[in-house]
């Protein structure tokens, strides 16, 4: 077996090869390099083209109409479109926006910027198990909210917000309704026929496409109207201008067309190893499953190992690529404000791990990593003495720490 | 973040593992930090009756340099007086384990169980 075992796919995925191969036959002299935006002859013909098709095979794995796919750098991107352009363009009617705490940074920065730009935000904090509620939602809505945003599935915790039911309500009060969904493409059914979205956000790299492209859909019934964030050449309907990059559109609509075809054997077979991996780890003391037991996708799983710091529990499986819900591996030293968001403590935030399985996980990896996560719980609560203080059967909140 | 190799050493054959009896007379116990700050420690040392510590035992929660900084203290205090305990400097561990800077903390944290433990000592012996 190959080490490292790459288990971080809600991070990113590697490029499936049946995309990488179609995406290579867009760059060369040889192969359909032209500006899609090109009238004037062939070469920008048949980019645009590809671009076309590829537009509906995004549109249908969400059951969308292809003229309501714009594309964009990735998901950032078309969180900030969707947005800032859809509060801009209707902020005679309220300047009051309404999203949750554990969105992506990508969305609530954006509210932030939206703050200082005059808008009122109100920060949803979601139940304990990451989810919000329609009562809750409810509650916050003003006569002057113009738009709400709510992940579809969250990046961290892997839950699944009830994006139908937020849906019917934003839609009754006339409310624009935004969701990421940059982790849910290809991971759970979304119709747009359906589900009363306005605006949805997708991602094509975590999805076995490639970095760097994404899409936004815009309903066109009812029209939802966008100020644009890019102004340029008035690509993508004046709502994105900037030379369509032809490869990477090819290779998302490649991606995307793949998921569709495959998604419903692969939900079962990721959901089966994530058994398999929860199974294996659930009998340690002290291990906690984060977020709604059912309400979630398989790919994504988040335990804390209480007792255990995270970036130490991530250098003891080095063997196996994860992400921790401590932020300790970065410049800051803040635990996952996602975690905290669920009113998780420091210190359980700071002993978690975030496990994302894939297309191109194995049985024999989920296995390793179940051995390799047991031998680290051991050999780490062995030498913590926040440990030795619970098997005493000391309460550590009721320890006078001295913090610093 | 890429550690150094000592800091790589430390975490994984940590030195001096372990408890000594807290009750025993030689034994002086310090403990720093806070589960919400990411770090605590637990150094101990015993004490002979010249004043010299003969042995030293850590337990750690927290990150690699963490761990690497209190395993490296126990084998620094061995023989020393706690005078000489008393002298070690954050400095000095963050330069020997090559810390980064956002791990400087940690060196901080393991001088000030050098510190907590000889107080705990002066504590324990009347002064």
């Amino acid at each position: 077996m190959k080490l490292p075992i790459y288990l971080d796919y809600a991070a990113t995925t590697p490029v499936d090869p049946r995309v990488a191969e179609k995406m290579m036959q867009y760059l060369t002299m040889d192969g359909e390099f032209g500006n899609p935006a090109s009238r004037s002859h062939r070469f920008g013909w048949q980019a645009e083209e590809a671009v076309e098709i590829a537009r509906s095979q995004i549109a249908e794995l969400v059951n969308a109409d292809p003229r309501e796919i714009v594309f964009t750098s990735g998901a950032t991107e078309s969180n900030n479109l969707a947005i800032k352009g859809a509060a801009d363009f209707y902020h005679k009617k309220g300047k009051h926006l309404i999203t949750v705490k554990t969105e992506h940074k990508a969305t609530l920065d954006t509210m932030r910027q939206l703050e200082r730009e005059g808008y009122e935000v109100t920060y949803l904090e979601p139940h304990t198990d990451g989810l919000i509620t329609i009562e809750m939602l409810a509650a916050a809505i003003r006569p002057d909210t113009t738009v709400i945003s709510v992940m579809f599935v969250n990046n961290e915790i892997g839950v699944v917000q009830d994006i139908a039911a937020i849906g019917e309500l934003c839609r009754s009060k006339g409310i624009i309704f935004h969701v990421d969904a940059a982790q849910a493409a290809g991971k759970v059914d979304i119709d747009l026929q359906a589900l009363k979205v306005d605006l949805m956000s997708f991602s094509a790299h975590k999805a076995y496409g490639p970095k760097g492209i994404g899409a936004l859909f815009v309903r066109r019934k009812p029209r939802i109207r966008l100020e644009a964030q890019m102004h340029g050449g008035g690509h993508e309907r004046g709502m994105r201008s900037g030379t369509l990059p032809t490869h990477q559109i090819v290779a998302m609509g490649e991606a995307f067309r793949i998921a569709k075809l495959e998604m419903h054997d692969e939900i079962k077979r990721i959901s089966a190893l994530r058994d398999k991996l929860v199974n294996g780890v659930k009998d340690i003391e002290q291990v906690f499953l984060n977020g709604h037991p059912t309400k979630r996708v398989p790919h994504i799983t988040n335990i804390s190992f209480n007792y255990v710091e995270g970036e130490s529990l991530i250098m003891a499986l080095k063997d196996i690529a994860v992400s921790s819900g401590s932020a300790c591996t970065s410049a800051s030293l803040e635990p996952s404000y996602v975690l905290r968001a669920l009113g998780m403590s420091d210190e359980l935030a700071h002993s978690s791990i975030r496990f994302s399985i894939g297309r191109f996980t194995t049985e024999e990896q989920v296995d390793h990593t179940i051995k390799i996560v047991h031998q680290a719980i051991e050999k780490l609560r062995a030498m913590s003495p926040l440990w030795d203080m619970y098997k005493d059967g000391i309460d550590l909140n009721t320890v006078a720490w001295v913090a610093h | 973040m890429a550690y150094s190799n000592k800091v790589i050493d430390h975490y994984e054959n940590p030195r001096n593992v372990g408890a000594f009896d807290k009750d025993d007379v030689g034994v002086a116990t310090g403990m720093v930090g806070a589960p919400a700050c990411g770090d605590v420690m637990k150094l101990q040392i015993k004490v002979n009756e010249q004043g010299i510590i003969e042995d030293a035992k850590f337990k750690t929660y927290g990150c690699g340099s963490a761990i690497a900084s209190s395993s490296l203290v126990t084998e620094w205090v061995k023989g020393k007086s706690l005078a000489q305990a008393e002298q070690i400097k954050n400095t000095d561990i963050a330069q020997e384990l090559a810390l980064p800077p956002v791990k400087i903390h940690c060196s901080i944290l393991a001088e000030d169980a050098i510190k907590a433990a000889i107080a705990d000592y002066k504590q324990k012996h009347g002064g």
